[in-house]
Parts: structure tokens; C-alpha cells; sequence
């Protein structure tokens, strides 16, 4: 097939399958689009049985990795861990507006570098606005600081973002030397966060609330003591020069067993925390993305890379990452950019990092999915969001992508 | 001054407890009262939109994004229950609603209302300006009624105005 109806083609996929992805009509799965998008790819010859083989073998370790903390987090939802986790800023704040924000500043950036930004949006957040409620407090800062976190604080571990453990794997850096370098961004991120999130809501962070919250659940220490363990794991392993998946799947495995035994969680829901058709959609997404680098876009991108690592290099990868992530969605962007990021080094790689995990708190979703998520909206008659988001994504999203940079920077010239 | 025949008193978490008390100082016994609340709407499409740029990541689909008491309006009524309680009229009529709560409020005051009670909710650490966060400034723009704004707790002396530009 000639390359530009083969790009054409892949392209028209991609579009596709981020569409129904987001839109996913009559609740079917986004592996429902993605696979046979990626089955047609391959039938039809634009993207070659070989190269196909080669992106599944390299992506088969990432995709169980992200398995195991997929596993882990639910489980860790179902020891109660997050409703301690409430109960326990309920208590610390005195009812508070900005210690509580405080509060949840820390426990969403520890929840989103160790247990993944997952993890903060469906099972953290339920849990802030729980307390919020129960508190008697404005809702909205703290609903904004954990969708913020999950995106900006997702920069530490490779565990704490799937796009994190896509570079991690194309990067070749070991875990401990990811967490070294990324510290410095990390905690940028995190500090312009909240000096932005505080002046943005300074009328919404007003009053006090409830000091009495009630009593707080028991603290699932099982559950604390496996997660802690298992975050030394993922750097003893990376000593050890073993794939620190297998820290993650060890703490899987050891709150997952008990909760079967004491029927705390049955296997349905272990088989549905493991959430085999995403795991799919990200296999399948994958191959569609190579399709579209193999017939044209790879090269169009490795020209837009840097030939050498300098803090301007650095801060234009990071601007046309979080640029891409927006336009479509940071998974795909990641999976364009990264084998020609990683041709360059991992610093390059971290910065398309810092662009394609800081970058969604613009849109989110990407802008082509938000019109289209927000033209499907309104046609159901609902309420579209307001423009405030984008509004405190566009006083965040610059400022958190430029000192993250520059921290990265200074880490590089500290780390080495 | 016409006595007011009908009073809306506008709870809003953190503020509420001072705005309840300058209501039960200003409102005589007569006056009809009712409590309203209104549940923002925007709290959720935020982490809607998050939850949708995970692309239906784990668990998503098998999880409800609130807790039932919040989804259900249970904590919203018990917070109105615990103003009318503060208020001492615990005949008050309480009104519940969901959205963006300027344009709710609006909304309910169209409604024969004669008075507004609420409360400052901006910068409160001197005399002005800013002193009405976004919200607030809306209701106090467009409130088809008179309105009687207070300040939640102690206002700041007459030294924290800003000088004369």
C-alpha cells in the first residue's frame, strides 16, 4: 500500500479509536474500537506482522506492570484505606479549609507517586468529597487539588502514571534512578500547584467546618505495612536488577489473597480491578500509534527532537508534549513521542514526561475528545462544565510546566 | 422600612453559622422564613472530566465517582436541618437544589422572596475590597430583592480599609 494512504488511513484509525474511547457509545468498552482498528491495520498490511510482534513483546511486561498496581490500588480500596485516609484529614484539619487542602495536597501527591493517578481520581477523590461534606466545607478546591495532583504529582515513580511506565521501560533508567532524577519536578509541580489552587479558590477556602467529624474507622495497618513494603520493593528490585513488576505483583498478590480468603473481595473483583479489556485497549492503542509513526509521522518527529540535551531543549520537548497531549491524549502523544525521544537519552524522555502528565490539566481528555464529549453532553441535555476549569488550567499548566522543567534541569546537572 | 414578609436565608458551608445568627438577630418572629442550599453541580463535572482522561482506566466503569449519602441529597437536607436548628425555626421551609448555585439562588429569590440573607464569603481580613467571592457578587448584582449582607464574624476595624487611591 502506498505510504500516504497507509498514513492516511492509520491516522483515520487513531482518530477513531480516541473518539470512541472517550465516547465509548452503548457502554462498550474501549477495546471494543481499538482492537479490531488494530486487527484491520495488520489484515490490511499497514502495519507488518513483525514490527506488530516486536511492539507486543516490548509493551507485554509494561502492560502487567500496570496490572499488578491496577490490583494493587483497588485493594487497597478494599481494606478501607482511603476512607481511613479521609478520616484521617477530617480529623487533622479542625475543620480548616486551607490545613485540609494541606492535607490533601500530601495524601493525593503519596497516593498518585506510589499508587497511580488512577487510583487518586476514582478512589481518593470519592473519599475527599466525602469529607469535605461531612466537614461542612466548599467542595470544589478539593475536589480541583486531587484531579490537579493526579496529573502534576504523577511525575515521581515510574508506577505513578501508565505514561511513566511506557518511558520508563523505552528510557532505560532503573527505578531508583527515575525517583532520584524526578524528585526535584516532582515536588515543583506539586509547590506551584498549591500557590496557584490557593490564590485561584482563596473565596472557597473560608469559614470552618465541623470539628467533630465523627469516629474514625480503624486504620487498615495490613494494608499500610504491604504497600510500604512493596515500595521498597520496586527499588530493591531495581538494585537487585530485577523488574520491580515483580514488587508489584508480590503486594498484589499478598493483600489479594487474604481479602479472597476473608471474602472481603471476591474473584469477580479481582478479575474486574484487573481490567483485562483496558489492558487490551493499551496493547491495541499501541499498534495503532506504530501504524501511524511507521508510514511517515516517526521521522516528521524525530526531526522535532533536540540533537543534544540543553534547558531549552528540555523546555520545548516539554511544550510540544503537553501541546500533543492536548490536541489528542497524553497515551497516544507518549506512545508518538517516546522512541524518538529515547533515541536522544532519558532526559529527553523525562521532559516529554513533565509535558504529557502536567499538560492534561487543560483539557483532560484532550481537546478533539472534550468538543466532542461536550457536544454529546449537551445533547443529552446535561450540563456542561463550566469554563472555570479551563480557566484554572491555563494559569496552572504553563507556570507547572516551566518549573518542573527547570527542576528537572537543576536534578540533571545534581543526579548526574 | 416594609416588614419583610418573606426572608430567604442563602447557606453556604463555612460561612453558614454566622449568617444563620445575623439572621435570627435581624428576621422578627413573623417573617416566613426558608433555607436554602444549593449542592454545586460543578464539583462533579470536574471529576467526571478527569475520570474520562483515565480513557475508562481500571475500575472506572464499576465504581460510582460519589459516595450514596452525597448522591443522594442526604448530607444536603441534614446540613439544612442543622441551619433551621441553629435559627430556632425549625418550621422553615428548607429548598434543596442542585447547579450552580448563583443562578439557583436567583431562581428561588424570583419567587415572591422579599429579603436575602448572606454572608460575606471573600477577603474578610479588612474592610473591602474583594470582600465578596464570585458567587456571592452575583446574587448581590442580580437579586430581584432587597438584601441584607452580612459579615459572617467580626468585621475588621475601620483602620483595615485600604487608603483613598
Amino acid at each position: 500500500m502506498p505510504s500516504p494512504i497507509a498514513e492516511t488511513l492509520a491516522v483515520v484509525l487513531l482518530a477513531g479509536t480516541l473518539v470512541c474511547a472517550v465516547l465509548r457509545p452503548r457502554g462498550w468498552p474501549e477495546a471494543a474500537f481499538s482492537v479490531p482498528a488494530a486487527g484491520f491495520l495488520l489484515a490490511s498490511g499497514v502495519l507488518p506482522l513483525g514490527q506488530a510482534g516486536t511492539e507486543i513483546r516490548s509493551l507485554a511486561p509494561t502492560v502487567g506492570f500496570l496490572a499488578c498496581v491496577l490490583v494493587l490500588a483497588d485493594m487497597c480500596d478494599r481494606y478501607g484505606m482511603f476512607e481511613a485516609a479521609g478520616a484521617w484529614m477530617a480529623k487533622g484539619s479542625g475543620g480548616r479549609p486551607v490545613a485540609l487542602l494541606a492535607l490533601v495536597f500530601g495524601v493525593a501527591s503519596v497516593v498518585t507517586a506510589v499508587l497511580s493517578l488512577d487510583a487518586t481520581v476514582v478512589l481518593l477523590t470519592p473519599a475527599v468529597l466525602a469529607t469535605v461534606a461531612r466537614l461542612r466545607l466548599r467542595g470544589k478546591p478539593h475536589a480541583y487539588a486531587c484531579t490537579h495532583l493526579a496529573n502534576s504529582a504523577s511525575l515521581l515513580l515510574p508506577v505513578s502514571n501508565l505514561t511513566n511506565l511506557l518511558a520508563f521501560s523505552a528510557s532505560g533508567l532503573s527505578f531508583a534512578r527515575f525517583g532520584a532524577i524526578m524528585v526535584l519536578p516532582w515536588l515543583a509541580a506539586i509547590a506551584v500547584e498549591w500557590v496557584v489552587l490557593r490564590w485561584f479558590f482563596a473565596s472557597d477556602l473560608v469559614g470552618r467546618g465541623e470539628t467533630n467529624p465523627g469516629t474514625p474507622p480503624p486504620v487498615p495497618v495490613f494494608a499500610v505495612v504491604v504497600v510500604l513494603v512493596t515500595l521498597v520493593g520496586f527499588f530493591v528490585t531495581s538494585l537487585l536488577h530485577v523488574a520491580p513488576a515483580f514488587a508489584a505483583l508480590a503486594g498484589a498478590v499478598a493483600l489479594a489473597v487474604p481479602a479472597l480468603a476473608r471474602r472481603r473481595a471476591k474473584a469477580r473483583d479481582l478479575a474486574l480491578a484487573l481490567d483485562v479489556p483496558f489492558l487490551a485497549f493499551v496493547i491495541s492503542l499501541a499498534l495503532v500509534v506504530k501504524a501511524v509513526s511507521l508510514h511517515g509521522l516517526s521521522s516528521v518527529v524525530a526531526r522535532l527532537m533536540p540533537d543534544q540535551v540543553s534547558l531549552w531543549s528540555l523546555l520545548a520537548v516539554a511544550t510540544m508534549a503537553a501541546v500533543l497531549a492536548n490536541v489528542m491524549n497524553n497515551l497516544p502523544a507518549v506512545l508518538l513521542l517516546l522512541p524518538a525521544a529515547a533515541a536522544v537519552g532519558p532526559a529527553v524522555v523525562l521532559a516529554v514526561l513533565i509535558g504529557v502528565n502536567t499538560g492534561p490539566n487543560l483539557t483532560y481528555v484532550g481537546s478533539l475528545a472534550t468538543l466532542l464529549w461536550r457536544r454529546a453532553l449537551r445533547q443529552r441535555g446535561e450540563e456542561l462544565p463550566t469554563s472555570e476549569f479551563l480557566r484554572l488550567g491555563v494559569v496552572t499548566v504553563p507556570p507547572v510546566l516551566v518549573v518542573s522543567t527547570l527542576a528537572l534541569w537543576a536534578s540533571l546537572k545534581l543526579v548526574g | 422600612m416594609m416588614q419583610p414578609v418573606k426572608a430567604v436565608v442563602w447557606v453556604v458551608e463555612g460561612t453558614w453559622r454566622g449568617c444563620v445568627d445575623a439572621a435570627g438577630r435581624h428576621l422578627s418572629a413573623d417573617v416566613q422564613v426558608a433555607l436554602v442550599y444549593v449542592e454545586p453541580s460543578d464539583v462533579d463535572e470536574v471529576t467526571a472530566a478527569a475520570t474520562a482522561g483515565l480513557l475508562g482506566r481500571g475500575f472506572t466503569r464499576h465504581r460510582p465517582t460519589r459516595r450514596p449519602e452525597e448522591s443522594t441529597g442526604q448530607r444536603a437536607l441534614e446540613f439544612l436541618v442543622a441551619a433551621a436548628k441553629r435559627l430556632g425555626r425549625e418550621d422553615a421551609e428548607l429548598i434543596h437544589r442542585r447547579g450552580r448555585p448563583e443562578r439557583e439562588v436567583i431562581a428561588v429569590l424570583a419567587q415572591d422572596v422579599d429579603l436575602l440573607v448572606v454572608a460575606r464569603d471573600g477577603d474578610r481580613s479588612r474592610l473591602g475590597p474583594h470582600s465578596l467571592g464570585h458567587a456571592t457578587r452575583f446574587v448581590v448584582d442580580h437579586a430581584p430583592c432587597s438584601v441584607l449582607l452580612v459579615w459572617p464574624d467580626e468585621p475588621p476595624g475601620l483602620e483595615s480599609m485600604p487608603p483613598p487611591g
